[in-house]
């Protein structure tokens, strides 16, 4: 049973029986009906043209829930006028579903789980694991944000940005399940960036390759958080890093620059430094001053007040620091790294143990307060 | 069988044994501290005795409703509440015995010097179900 090939079938199959006349949540019913069927039937029967049994088998579901409903009179008059097989190409229809599924009326965490459902194949119960919820929560989240989309015609160029911002988000918060949801975002941003051309998805496509490449390396095996300069650059995964760059790098050189691309030049010249000591600061404050530019996000600056500490010293990175807001969420972290490097480490402790009770993650929590512990155990031998 | 809650405090618990705070500890110490609060909870999925665990954030904020149409009103954090929960642990467990057992295993984790915290945990039955066949059932029998 090919469990990847009939998820990178799903979307493909989805997009056929909307371009029939099917509404979009009663096919995405049917087709997640067919995909159970597919994994009772083809493991004793498999199909020799797999997407054609899905789409029949899609299409019969749709059908068969269609008559089955009688108030749903005229909707079935419509389907059986219908004429046979899409015309469209599956490309178009797969850039239609990630539209139509991060579409701005959803909030992230239903355009969330509605692109991993009906564009990634996901079960609800697979989806419900990775978040660490109850299925029935999903699986109402899920039929809540198809009645939200339901008006939404298919055959209308969506938001690109909205789409990035949903892959962006499946790749940064998911990590839990049996589901890999940094790779399966990889593989959605992979499939979206070969249906249209457009920089920002190269770009989110690099910066994802780029920090998915530093995974192993990022935590150590009691599951403790490894900072960048204290990883293992030979467990990088350097054939992802060379795919991130290239795709960059062909993107930069479209002069289109985005926000993605940007933060993905940064991880770039983390990945090119053969140890933290030789990476280029001056060149990742440039990218952080680009960035600030395209996004004046207060994450961007804190950000960037580090690589200023690094690249003209610590005192520098405090002034850059001083200018922003200290309620920011990291900042006491920031603020206790800089005075460290500044030979105080007092102050470092005091404010590495109170980044600790602002953190927003356990992982987090303990490795601020690890910090404050090597600083004190300097101190207080 | 039963489920309970192990409620771990920041504040409001009687002072541990080893009360030393953490930013005071060693960086291996904090390292077998948290393999050792894993290690349990691994242990507890093997036996079916887990059923979750959550950490807190210390810093919360009281909500409550203003009336029609107004937004709610909050309040806080306190800086001074007493009472500070930190997180939790849910067992469905055999028996009363069995859970005071398992919390007084997770109270040895070890802290400053590798010695145990002897933290105290407060442990809370759940309410179950009403039984389906009930004692007043059985009477009529």
């Amino acid at each position: 049973m090919n469990e990847v090939l009939l998820r990178r079938l799903t979307p493909g199959v989805l997009g056929i029986l909307v371009r029939r006349g099917a509404d979009f949540a009663a096919a995405e019913d049917a087709v997640q009906d067919a995909l159970v069927e597919a994994v009772r039937v083809w493991p004793a029967d498999p199909p020799r043209d797999p997407k054609g049994w899905l789409v029949t088998v899609a299409w019969r579901k749709f059908l068969d829930a269609t008559r089955a409903d009688t108030a749903r009179r005229r909707r079935e008059d419509l389907v059986d006028e219908e004429p046979a097989p899409g015309s469209a190409p599956a490309v178009d229809d797969t850039l239609q579903l990630y539209f139509l599924c991060a579409h701005p009326s959803l909030t992230p965490s239903s355009a969330v789980a509605l692109t991993l459902r009906a564009v990634g194949g996901l079960t609800t119960r697979q989806i419900a694991q990775a978040y660490l919820v109850p299925e029935t929560t999903m699986a109402q989240r899920i039929s809540r944000a198809k009645r939200t989309v339901s008006g939404v015609r298919f055959d209308k160029a969506g938001d690109v940005a909205t789409v990035l911002r949903v892959l962006y988000l499946v790749f940064n918060e998911g990590y839990s399940g049996d589901i890999d949801l940094a790779a399966e975002a990889i593989r959605l941003t992979r499939r979206l960036a070969a249906a249209i051309d457009h920089p920002e998805v190269a770009g989110l496509l690099a910066l994802m390759l780029l920090h998915h490449a530093r995974r192993a390396a990022r935590t150590a095996p009691d599951g403790s958080l490894v900072p960048l300069a204290e990883q293992d650059r030979g467990r990088w995964d350097t054939r992802s890093i060379a795919e991130g760059v290239e795709i960059l790098q062909a993107a930069l050189a479209r002069d289109r620059l985005g926000e993605f691309q940007a933060q993905a030049a940064i991880a770039a010249l983390h990945a090119d430094a053969p140890a933290a000591e030789e990476t280029d600061w001056v060149q990742i404050v440039e990218w952080y001053d680009e960035l600030a530019r395209l996004t004046d996000s207060p994450v961007v600056r804190l950000n960037r007040a580090v690589a200023v500490g690094e690249a003209d010293g610590p005192r520098a990175g405090l002034a850059a620091l001083a200018a922003l807001d200290d309620s920011l969420p990291r900042h006491a972290a920031v603020a206790a790294y800089l005075h460290e490097r500044d030979g105080d480490p007092a102050t470092a402790a005091r404010l590495y143990a109170e980044a600790a009770q602002k953190a927003s993650n356990l992982a987090e929590r303990v490795h601020l307060t690890r910090q404050a512990a090597r600083l004190n155990a300097r101190r207080y031998p | 069988m039963a489920k309970y809650l192990l409620l771990k405090h920041y504040r409001g618990a009687p002072a541990p044994a080893n009360d030393v705070p953490m930013d005071r500890w060693t960086p291996e110490e904090i390292s077998a501290h948290v393999q050792y609060m894993n290690d349990f909870a691994a242990r507890l999925e093997k036996t079916g005795e887990f059923v979750d665990s959550q950490a807190l954030a210390p810093e919360g904020t009281f909500v409550r409703y203003d009336g029609e149409g107004r937004p709610p009103v909050t309040d806080g954090p306190f800086a001074e509440t007493k009472d500070l929960i930190a997180g939790w642990m849910v067992i469905d467990v055999d028996s009363y015995e069995r859970a005071v057992e398992l919390a007084g295993e997770l109270s040895a984790a070890p802290g400053a010097g590798g010695k145990p915290i002897h933290e105290w945990l407060e442990l809370r039955p759940f309410y179950g179900l009403s039984p389906t066949i009930s004692d007043s059932d059985c009477s009529f029998k």
